[in-house]
C-alpha cells in the first residue's frame, strides 16, 4: 500500500464510525459496477457515512488530498455513472434513507437522497398523493440517484421529468459547503442552480436532501393496447393522438421481438403477431377518461390499428403494463446480454429510425428488439449479445454508437433519461462542438476546480474526443472492432 | 440571406464588446426594463433577431428567435389549438420570446403547468466570448450534458445573449371557467391548498379583496362535474379578469407605492405588510402594495419560508439598487463563478441581477 493511501485510510477512519469505511477487496467488490455491467472498476475504499458531517469531512479529506469522490445512490443506473474511480473513494448515500416529512397540505415530501423512488409515493398514498416520475427501476433507484440522472419513466410526457417535480435541493460541494438550490417557495432568486444540478450526473456537488412535489392521485386510470401490421403505421398513430390535442399519461410501444419476449415471460395477452403495439394510458376524472378513451380508440383506427383492446379492469389494465415493464428482462431471457441504448428522437422521425435500426442490425448481424415511450420519442433499442462469444460485446458497442449517432443526425440526442456516464461519453463528441463542451467544462470548473467529483463521466476532454475521432470511421465503423474502448 | 437572422452582427457585437471591455445592455423590446437593477453599457439591440424557425402542433415543440414578439408566437400557437402552457405575462404587447424567458416569468397558470424554465427544451445562445452555442434541443426528454438551456430562463441575460429558443408547447384546454366565492383570506389560501390536494382541473386561482377566484380548464364534461361540486358563482368575461390580473392592469396595480411580489410556500399564512394584497398560484405568490421599507417586506417574506422581489418601485421613483432577494455569501460567490465561466469579460448585463454579476 502506498504511504498516500495509508494517510487516507488513516484520516477517513478517524473520520468516520467503523461500520462506515470498507477498504478489503471483499467488501469493495459489489460496488465495481452499477446497472452497466460491462464496465467494472475496484475503488480505494467505500464510505457509507450515516450523518451529513461525515459526508463532509469525506469530501473535505478528499479535496485536501486531491482523491477522486464517486457518490452512489442504489447502483441501478444504466450508462456508468456511479462506476468507480480506481484511484477515488466510492461514497455511498445509501444510509440516507429516511423520509424526513410528509406535508399533505403543502404537497411536498422532504427526503434523504438515499430515499427510493418508489417509497415516497408509498408513503404519500394515505393521503390521495404521489411523487409523479417514475422510472422502472422504481422499486430499487433512490431518488439522489435520480436528481443525479434527471430520470424520466412511463408518466412524463404528462407530468414531466424529476427537474420538473424537484422543489429543493440540500447539496454539498466538494470543498464541504453546504448550499440550498431551490425552495418551497417558487422561483428561488438567482440562477436556477437546480436545474443545473439536476442531471449532473454528480460532478457538481453531491445531494444530501431533497424536496419533491406530490401530486393528487388521478381518479382513474384505462389503458388501451392496439396492435399495428407495421412500425410505421404505429409511429404515425402516436402523432395522430398528441395532434389531437390528447396528452396520454403514458404512450408506449413495443415492436415484434419485445412483445414476442414479454409475452413469454409475463403472458399479458399482447398479440403475438403484430409487428408494433401501443399502449395507451389516459387518466384524470371517469367522465374525463371516458371521453379521451373514446376519442383515442377514434384515432387509433383511423390511422390503422388492426386491433383495440381496452383493459376491462384494474386487473387486466395492471396485466397490460406488467408486459411493458418486463420487456427488459424478458428481452434478457432471449440472450445471454443485452445492451439498452437510450436516443431520443422527434416523433416525426420514428419511422426512419426504426427502418435504419433494423438495417444496421442486420448489417452488424446482432438482433435489436424496440421498445420506447413513444409519446416523448424515447427510444429503447434493446441490443442482443453474447459476452462469451469473442467480438460480439465490440460489435454491440459499434451498433450502439451507430444507433446513437442516427439519433443526433435526425436532430435527437444520445441519451434521453440513462444519462452520458462512462457509456455515451465518446458520442458527447458527436452531439456537441467542442466550444460547446468546453463550456460544460468551465461550468464544472465553476463548482469543482480540482475536478474531483465524478471525475471521467458525462463530459468527454477534447482529447478524448480527438482520439475518438481518429479511431471514428466511416459510418461509427470503428477501425479495430476488437479492441476495448473506454 | 435571411435579413430576420442577426446571429452574425450579435457575434460581432459581442466579441468586439469582451475585447474592449464594454458592457452591452440586451434587449428585446425593452418591456421589462422595470425589473431588475439598473445596467450601464452600449445597448445590444436582439428584438431585430426574429422569425418561428420550427413548429410542429404533432411534436409539441416550436422554436423562435429570441425577438420573435410574443404575440406572434401565441397567434401561431392558436392557430393550431396549442398554447404556451405557463401563460406568460407580456406588460407590453411588443414583449419578445427572448426577454419572457431571460425573466423567466408565468402567468396564473403557473401553480397547475408549470414556470417559464420548465417548457425549455433548448437554446442557441451567445456567451461572452462570442461563441454560438447549443444546449438541449427540440425533444422532450435529453440528459446529455449539463442543462444549461434551462439555466438561462431567469438569469436575465448574464450568462449569454439567447439567439433562439425551443419550448414545450400543450394543447389548449376545450372548455375554461371560472367560479367565484366569498372567502377571507385565510379561508382562501386553505381552500386553494385544500383543492389541489385533490385531482381536480384547476388552471388558476386567485384571490382579492374578499373573492376567491378559482379557474378550471379541461374537457367540457369534467370542468361542468367539477364546477357542479364546487357550487360557486360563475364570473362572467373572466379571460379579461385573468388577463389584467397576469398583465397588471387591474386596478389593484394602480396603487402608487412600490409593488412587492412575494413568492411562499403555497400555506403560508395571510402577510403582516401594511397594504393591499393579492394572492395567487394556489398561495404561492401574493403581490403586495406597501410602503413598508425594504428590509421589513424581506423578513416577513424570509419569516414565511419565501423570498420578495421589488417588482415595480414607487411611482416616479428610480430603479431599485437591490430588487432581488440577496443571496447567501456563499450562492453569491457561486454565482460569481458561474458568471465567469459564460462571460469572462463581464460584458453581458452586469449587475441587472446582482452588483458584480
Amino acid at each position: 500500500m502506498s504511504a498516500a493511501r495509508a494517510t487516507l485510510f488513516t484520516d477517513l477512519r478517524a473520520a468516520l464510525p467503523g461500520d462506515a469505511l470498507l477498504t478489503r477487496e471483499e467488501e469493495l467488490r459489489p460496488y465495481e459496477c452499477d446497472g452497466l455491467t460491462a464496465y467494472r472498476a475496484l475503488p480505494l475504499a467505500v464510505a457509507l457515512p450515516h450523518t451529513v458531517e461525515e459526508v463532509v469531512s469525506v469530501l473535505r479529506l478528499c479535496r485536501a488530498r486531491g482523491v477522486p469522490v464517486v457518490a452512489r445512490g442504489a447502483g441501478t443506473g444504466l450508462s456508468g455513472g456511479a462506476l468507480p474511480h480506481a484511484e477515488g473513494v466510492v461514497l455511498s448515500l445509501a444510509r440516507f434513507n429516511r423520509i424526513l416529512e410528509i406535508d399533505p397540505r403543502a404537497r411536498i415530501a422532504r427526503v434523504e437522497p438515499g430515499v427510493r423512488n418508489l417509497a415516497i409515493s408509498e408513503a404519500a398514498r394515505p393521503y390521495g398523493l404521489y411523487y409523479a416520475p417514475d422510472p422502472s427501476s422504481q422499486i430499487a433507484c433512490t431518488i439522489g440517484g435520480n436528481v443525479a440522472e434527471n430520470s424520466g419513466g412511463v408518466h412524463c410526457l404528462k407530468y414531466g421529468l424529476t427537474v420538473h417535480n424537484v422543489l429543493a435541493l440540500e447539496a454539498l460541494t466538494i470543498e464541504g459547503e453546504r448550499l440550498t438550490l431551490g425552495g418551497r417557495a417558487a422561483d428561488a432568486p438567482g440562477y436556477d442552480l437546480l436545474a443545473l444540478l439536476t442531471g449532473s450526473e454528480g460532478l457538481l456537488a453531491v445531494v444530501v436532501e431533497a424536496t419533491v412535489r406530490l401530486l393528487p392521485l388521478p381518479q382513474c386510470a384505462r389503458v388501451l393496447l392496439a396492435a399495428f401490421d407495421s412500425v410505421v403505421t404505429a409511429g404515425n398513430a402516436v402523432g395522430a393522438i398528441i395532434a389531437a390535442g390528447v396528452i396520454p399519461a403514458g404512450l408506449e410501444m413495443m415492436d415484434r421481438l419485445a412483445v414476442e419476449a414479454a409475452e413469454d415471460f409475463v403472458h399479458a395477452g399482447y398479440p403475438r403477431d403484430a409487428v408494433a403495439i401501443l399502449l395507451c394510458e389516459v387518466d384524470g376524472d371517469e367522465e374525463e377518461v371516458a371521453a379521451a378513451l373514446t376519442r383515442v380508440q377514434e384515432i387509433l383506427k383511423h390511422a390503422g390499428a388492426r386491433e383495440l383492446r381496452v383493459a376491462r379492469d384494474e386487473a387486466e389494465r395492471q396485466l397490460f403494463w406488467k408486459g411493458r415493464k418486463a420487456a427488459f428482462p424478458a428481452v434478457g431471457r432471449l440472450s445471454p446480454d443485452y445492451y439498452c441504448i437510450d436516443g431520443t428522437i422527434p416523433r416525426s422521425k420514428l419511422a426512419e429510425v426504426l427502418t435504419r435500426i433494423a438495417e444496421l442490425s442486420r448489417e452488424h448481424d446482432l438482433r435489436v428488439a424496440n421498445v420506447f415511450h413513444a409519446g416523448d420519442g424515447n427510444l429503447h433499442p434493446l441490443i442482443l449479445y453474447d459476452a462469451n462469444m469473442p467480438g460480439e460485446l465490440a460489435r454491440a458497442e459499434t451498433l450502439g454508437a451507430a444507433i446513437m449517432e442516427l439519433c443526433i443526425a435526425v436532430g435527437g440526442t444520445i441519451t434521453g433519461e440513462h444519462g452520458v456516464g462512462v457509456e455515451k461519453i465518446s458520442q458527447m463528441c458527436v452531439q456537441f462542438t467542442p466550444a460547446e463542451l468546453e463550456q460544460f467544462h468551465a461550468v464544472k470548473r465553476a463548482f469543482d476546480p480540482a475536478g474531483l467529483l465524478n471525475p471521467g463521466k458525462a463530459v468527454p476532454t477534447l482529447a478524448h474526443c480527438a482520439e475518438y475521432g481518429r479511431m471514428h470511421v466511416h459510418r461509427g465503423e470503428l477501425r479495430f472492432p476488437d479492441l476495448e474502448r473506454y | 440571406m435571411d435579413k430576420d437572422d442577426q446571429s452574425a452582427v450579435i457575434v460581432a457585437r459581442v466579441r468586439e464588446a469582451a475585447a474592449a471591455h464594454t458592457p452591452l445592455i440586451i434587449s428585446g423590446s425593452g418591456s421589462k426594463n422595470f425589473l431588475g437593477r439598473r445596467v450601464t453599457g452600449i445597448p445590444l439591440a436582439v428584438g431585430g433577431h426574429r422569425g418561428i424557425l420550427h413548429y410542429v402542433p404533432e411534436e409539441l415543440v416550436l422554436s423562435a428567435r429570441a425577438g420573435t414578439p410574443l404575440a406572434d408566437i401565441e397567434t401561431a400557437l392558436t392557430a393550431r389549438g396549442q398554447m404556451l402552457a405557463f401563460e406568460p405575462p407580456y406588460f407590453d404587447t411588443t414583449a419578445t420570446l427572448g426577454g419572457t424567458i431571460a425573466a423567466n416569468l408565468s402567468g396564473p397558470r403557473r401553480a397547475y403547468a408549470g414556470a417559464a424554465r420548465d417548457f425549455v427544451l433548448g437554446c442557441h445562445l451567445v456567451n461572452g466570448k462570442g461563441e454560438i452555442l447549443h444546449f438541449g434541443g427540440e425533444v422532450m426528454k435529453n440528459v446529455a450534458g449539463y442543462d444549461l438551456s434551462r439555466l438561462m430562463a431567469g438569469a436575465f441575460g448574464t450568462l449569454g445573449v439567447l439567439l433562439d429558443i425551443s419550448l414545450k408547447v400543450l394543447p389548449r384546454s376545450e372548455t375554461d371557467t371560472t367560479l367565484i366565492f366569498e372567502r377571507d383570506e385565510t379561508s382562501a389560501i386553505e381552500l386553494m391548498n385544500r383543492w389541489a390536494s385533490r385531482p381536480l382541473p384547476l388552471s388558476a386561482t386567485a384571490w382579492s379583496d374578499g373573492r376567491l377566484y378559482v379557474r378550471l380548464s379541461g374537457p367540457a364534461p369534467a370542468i361542468a362535474a367539477a364546477a357542479a361540486g364546487l357550487s360557486g358563482e360563475h364570473l362572467p368575461q373572466a379571460e379579461e379578469f385573468w388577463r389584467d390580473l397576469r398583465e397588471h392592469t387591474s386596478p389593484f396595480f394602480t396603487d402608487p407605492r412600490p409593488l412587492w411580489r412575494l413568492a411562499l410556500p403555497s400555506t403560508a399564512a395571510p402577510l403582516a405588510l401594511d397594504g393591499p394584497e393579492i394572492v395567487t398560484w394556489g398561495g404561492a405568490q401574493r403581490w403586495v402594495k406597501t410602503g413598508v421599507p425594504a428590509d421589513r417586506v424581506r423578513a416577513c417574506a424570509a419569516a414565511a419560508g419565501g423570498h420578495a422581489t421589488l417588482f415595480r418601485p414607487a411611482r416616479g421613483a428610480l430603479p431599485a439598487e437591490a430588487p432581488f432577494a440577496p443571496l447567501t455569501p456563499a450562492l453569491h460567490h457561486l454565482h460569481q463563478r458561474l458568471k465567469a465561466a459564460f462571460d469572462p469579460a463581464g460584458i453581458l448585463n452586469p449587475g441587472r441581477l446582482y452588483a458584480g454579476i
